[in-house]
Order: C-alpha cells, then sequence, then structure tokens
C-alpha cells in the first residue's frame, strides 16, 4: 500500500495503491497536508487501484476535507468503484464529497 | 474452487491466531481471512468490502481500543469459514464494553463530519450479527451469512 503525489496542471492528484486503513492513514494526511503547507489548493484523490477504507480511513478524508477548505481549497474524490460507493453511500459520505466518476471528470469540474 | 463444486462439498476453513498489539498487522490478518472467503466462494462483494472493512474495524478496536497499543498484549483471531456463513471472533485484553452503548448513528448531520465514530456503525452494517461476550478476555463475535437469508 502507498500513495503516489504527482502534479497535473494545478491539481495534486493522489493515487491511493492497496487499502486506506488504520495503519497507513497518517502517511496520506501528512501527504496531502505538506502539499497543503506549500500553497497548493486544488486536490484530487483517485481511488481505482484501492481495496478498501476502513472508518480510520474515511476519517483523514473528512478531516482532510475540512482543513483543505479551511485553506480556501478544494477536495475531489474520484473512481471509487461499487464496493466504495456502498461504504460511501452507508456513511452518507456520499452527500460530504464531490465524487467523479473517472480522473478527467474530476479534472475537467475544478 | 468452483463455487458450484464447493456448494456440493461439506468444506469448513477454520483459522487461528494470535498477533501482537501492532496495527501493522491488520491488513496481513485481514488478507488471510479475505483470500479463505473466496477460496469457498463467498459473493465477491462480501470478500472485498463486508468483511474487510468490518474485520479491520474490529481489529483496531481491539489493539487501539482495548489493549492500548501495549505490546505485552496480544490479540485473538478465531475464525470458521462453511458454505453458509463465516464466524469471526476477535478477542482481546482489556476490560470490555458494551458496543451498542458506545455507537452514535455518524449519518446524523451533527456527525456527519467528524473524523471518528464510525467503526462500530460500519461492524453493524456489514455483518449479519455482532455479538460481544466475555470470556477471559474481552471477545466480539461477528457472523456473515453467504447469501442474503430470505425475509
Amino acid at each position: 500500500m502507498s500513495f503516489a503525489i504527482k502534479k497535473q496542471g494545478e491539481v495534486v492528484v493522489v493515487d491511493v495503491e492497496g487499502q486506506l486503513i488504520v495503519g497507513n492513514r497518517q502517511e496520506l494526511k501528512q501527504k496531502v497536508l505538506d502539499e497543503l503547507e506549500r500553497g497548493e489548493r486544488k486536490f484530487l484523490i483517485d481511488f481505482s487501484q484501492t481495496g478498501y477504507i476502513d472508518s480510520s480511513g474515511l476519517g483523514v478524508l473528512v478531516s482532510l476535507s475540512k482543513k483543505i477548505r479551511e485553506q480556501g481549497g478544494e477536495l475531489r474524490l474520484a473512481n471509487l468503484n461499487e464496493d466504495l460507493k456502498t461504504l460511501f453511500e452507508l456513511t452518507k459520505l456520499d452527500t460530504l464529497f464531490q465524487i467523479a466518476e473517472t480522473r478527467e471528470r474530476a479534472l475537467e469540474t475544478f | 474452487m468452483n463455487a458450484e463444486y464447493i456448494d456440493t462439498l461439506q468444506v469448513r476453513l477454520t483459522l487461528e491466531l494470535c498477533a501482537p498489539s501492532d496495527i501493522r498487522f491488520i491488513e496481513g490478518i485481514v488478507g488471510l481471512i479475505q483470500r479463505q472467503c473466496r477460496e469457498i466462494g463467498f459473493p465477491s462483494s462480501k470478500c472485498s468490502l463486508n468483511i474487510p472493512v468490518a474485520l479491520s474495524e474490529a481489529l483496531a478496536n481491539a489493539i487501539l481500543r482495548a489493549n492500548k497499543e501495549d505490546p505485552a498484549k496480544q490479540v485473538y483471531v478465531r475464525s470458521a469459514i462453511d458454505t453458509d456463513r463465516i464466524v469471526i471472533e476477535i478477542g482481546d485484553e482489556g476490560p470490555g464494553f458494551d458496543f451498542r452503548h458506545s455507537m452514535r448513528d455518524p449519518t446524523l448531520p451533527e456527525n456527519l463530519t467528524r473524523e471518528d465514530g464510525r467503526g462500530l456503525f460500519l461492524m453493524t452494517q456489514l455483518m449479519d450479527r455482532i455479538e460481544s461476550f466475555n470470556n477471559n478476555g474481552n471477545v466480539v463475535r461477528m457472523t456473515l451469512n453467504r447469501h442474503a437469508k430470505a425475509e
């Protein structure tokens, strides 16, 4: 499990490879906060290579969303598979995040 | 193995392990049980969503809340999978708690933006049955039927 970060235009794109769980959530949080600290404001987290997400992983996404918004930025999510969509629907987090079907669609709408 | 053949067999896969109170072990333990569920023909979404998320939550509770990451304390996992259901027991060395009274609804508007408080909720949503009891330590037992029960 790892997080790959790259810049596409003005957007920082994070690929979550593997699981986003209690054991690695702090790593994702720190990487995104470091980018926020450097002045980045547009963030996209892509889940096309993600297995499962636990409650700690969901919590980190909520926390990052708040911190990014406080700095006038925006966080979007993309490429949730059916299981991850179910997870977001169960927790109603689908109402909290802007979720795009594809990375391209998410990038277009920033 | 093909799920149709599995249905004609009397198969029961069991697993017992104990692990140190370290969250780095969670993914590996979940992976072991996930593989057994796939092998026995559990539906794909139960192998990739219900079981890993609920088990990950139960292990995190045992390690972080009950054992408080004390390296001298262990977590215990027992699972039994057959063609009808999976039953997983997670034991810890903590004092135990009544999870139903510890749970709040994270989908309420006032809780939606909280970072915490979704773990027990997800366990109850993703499993068919959750029980907790004390048996020389605190044990949480989670049951998931392979197929949805008829109403």
